[in-house]
């Protein structure tokens, strides 16, 4: 039985500093994340940092092949750069040149929406809350988008948890059939084309913004030669019987319908290929060209070629995978991959190849890449513009745009899945049904106690000399269910540890 | 080599069963029109006022 597929969600966000004279996207990510510390209560005291990130357990160097190929670059961790953990047991860092913000880890699909909403609010907050420190006229701007258009991406990666005793080349098998073709409703839409050699003009409007990145079948980069399947073996979880499917190939959504889908099809396909309940196996003959073609074709009509010589279209294969997936959850209930929530994901996921079927226009409230591509195409016919014409790539770019008063995303018309009022209690309060549940309660009942944190342990000091860690090995421990009444009932993380240490926990 | 595709037609949704209690398509048609240029209405107003100089600053540094 495949282990419950808890998920997560890890966004870089594009960040702009306007009306600095030297604007270092460095600096002005510390600025924007520090601002929200402060102005939030995540740096309650005076000279005192907010909680910061664990490094002891970080291992990106590590390949879920084995041995890594000659010539692998090993991800670098930067420690010195602004790294706390918040109070719903997200991680909100600057990585490289940008704001990230990592969801805590989510029992189904549809929580994963919700934090991942709740971590646009922060971001939001984020840019009013360092708007009050900068000078007049200047203002940092986030945008939730992977491209600047001129050949540099950064990631949205997910996450899933994945049973140790999966053949890793039989994830590769099935994650490079999903993820060549979930493109066609995962897609954020993109104009141009960034591949090296081929002009930006060649292309008007692709599917998806990080297809021109992605260069390899399987690898262990992050940065360059990207791969579609990432092996970065670094589960922060139990080893021995974890794996952590690290998902580098995929859009940052802004319509809440994708994001539901993206990870709520990929938990199921992982689940499929645990239990090896695939049937058919799907193999591309070239599956980065796959990738590609299936990006630039908004037909979605075009033969891909598969290995043993025959075609199947992006559609096709995806009434495969939802098929596989619908008689897995029959056979087999839906409780390693959210229980009802998968149902809805089902459901949802028939809807949306129906209508990509039928005519793909009729998906602008629910397909990021449909929606962008109405308001493109209507901005073009009401001032006659040119499909070059740098209005339109604004328009591109503006679509992400994270500030309530300017974000076109948030004009569209985007059906919604998650309230407004529970992603705002979700930007504090962690999910209860994951050990996330226990993070987010130490750091909001005994932050002055904790020294650090990371995915699977907290550090406290208590005054005792030596420090204090417990360990979260179990992803799916640590939930309101297991420890709620414990934390009621303590009045000092004194406390809570002799709980612990007595519960054997 | 054959196309071995096979594309699944499946049920219809209860959305589709029930699209004759639907108004009729003309007037979906220049309700759908009258929301977009709603839109295209405030798009004029919120898009950046120089896109020009927009897309050229907008540069990122590569990341993950």
């Amino acid at each position: 039985m495949a282990v419950a597929k808890l998920l997560g969600l890890e966004t870089e966000y594009g960040i702009v500093h306007r009306g600095a004279a030297e604007p270092n996207p460095i600096s002005a990510s510390s600025l924007l994340i520090n601002a929200y510390l402060i102005a939030h209560g995540h740096a309650p005291e005076a000279g005192r940092a907010a909680v910061g990130w664990d490094f002891t357990d970080e291992t990106p160097a590590n390949d879920a092949r084995g041995g890594a190929p000659a010539g692998s670059l090993a991800p670098e961790i930067e420690t010195h750069l602004v790294n706390a953990v918040l109070t719903n047991g997200a991680r909100y860092y600057v990585d490289h040149a940008h704001p990230e913000l990592s969801t805590p880890e989510c029992a189904d699909p549809l929580s994963a929406v919700l934090y991942d909403r709740a971590a646009e609010l922060i971001a939001a907050r984020s840019m009013e809350a360092v708007r009050m420190l900068l000078p007049p006229g200047e203002e940092i701007v986030v945008y939730k988008n992977n491209s600047d258009g001129k050949g540099n991406s950064y990631g949205c990666h997910e996450n899933y948890l994945v049973s140790r005793a999966v053949p890793f080349s039989r994830i590769v098998t099935n994650a490079t059939a999903h993820f060549v073709t979930r493109q066609i409703y995962c897609g954020a839409g993109k104009m141009g084309i960034e591949t090296a050699g081929m002009r930006l003009d060649e292309a008007g409007y692709q599917i998806t913004q990080r297809a021109d990145f992605i260069e390899e079948e399987v690898g262990l980069e992050t940065t360059l030669k990207r791969p579609i399947v990432n092996t970065r073996d670094e589960p922060h979880a139990d080893a021995a019987k974890y794996r952590r499917l690290h998902v580098i190939v995929g859009d940052a959504n802004m319509s809440q319908v994708a994001t539901f889908l993206k990870v709520g099809t990929t938990a199921l396909v992982m689940a499929l290929t645990e239990d090896d309940a695939m049937g058919r196996e799907f193999r591309f003959a070239t599956p980065v060209a796959a990738l590609r073609q299936v990006s630039r074709d908004l037909s979605l009509r075009q033969p891909l070629e598969l290995s043993d010589g025959a075609t199947i279209t992006a559609l096709g294969l995806q009434w495969e995978l939802l098929a596989a997936a619908r008689a897995y959850v029959e056979q087999r209930g839906a409780d390693a991959v959210g229980g009802t929530v998968a149902c809805d994901v089902l459901a949802r996921w028939e809807e949306v190849l129906t209508g990509l079927e039928r005519d793909p226009a009729t998906l602008a409230a629910q397909i990021d890449w449909v929606a962008k591509l109405r308001l493109l195409e209507g901005f073009r016919d009401r001032h006659g513009l040119d499909f070059q014409d740098a209005r339109l790539r604004a328009l591109d770019i503006q679509y992400h745009d994270l500030r309530p008063d300017r974000s076109l995303a948030a004009r569209a018309g985007l059906e919604t899945l998650v309230d407004e009022a529970a992603a705002a209690r979700a930007m504090t309060e962690p999910p209860p049904d994951t050990r996330a549940y226990f993070r987010g309660r130490c750091l909001q009942k005994f932050a002055s106690e904790v020294v650090a944190a990371n995915w699977d342990s907290i550090v406290f000091d208590v005054g005792e000399g030596s420090l204090r860690r417990v360990s979260m090995a179990e992803p799916a421990r640590g939930t309101v269910a297991h420890v709620g009444d414990m934390f009621d009932e303590c009045g000092s993380a004194m406390e809570l540890l002799r709980r612990l240490g007595a519960a054997g926990a | 080599m054959a196309e071995r595709e096979q594309i699944r037609r499946p049920a219809p949704s209860p959305r589709e069963q029930s699209v004759e209690e639907s108004p009729p398509a003309s007037e979906r048609g220049s309700d759908i029109k009258a929301q977009l240029d709603d839109l295209l209405d405030e798009i004029d107003e919120v898009l950046e006022t120089n896109a020009e100089d927009f897309v050229k600053s907008y540069i990122q540094k590569g990341g993950e």
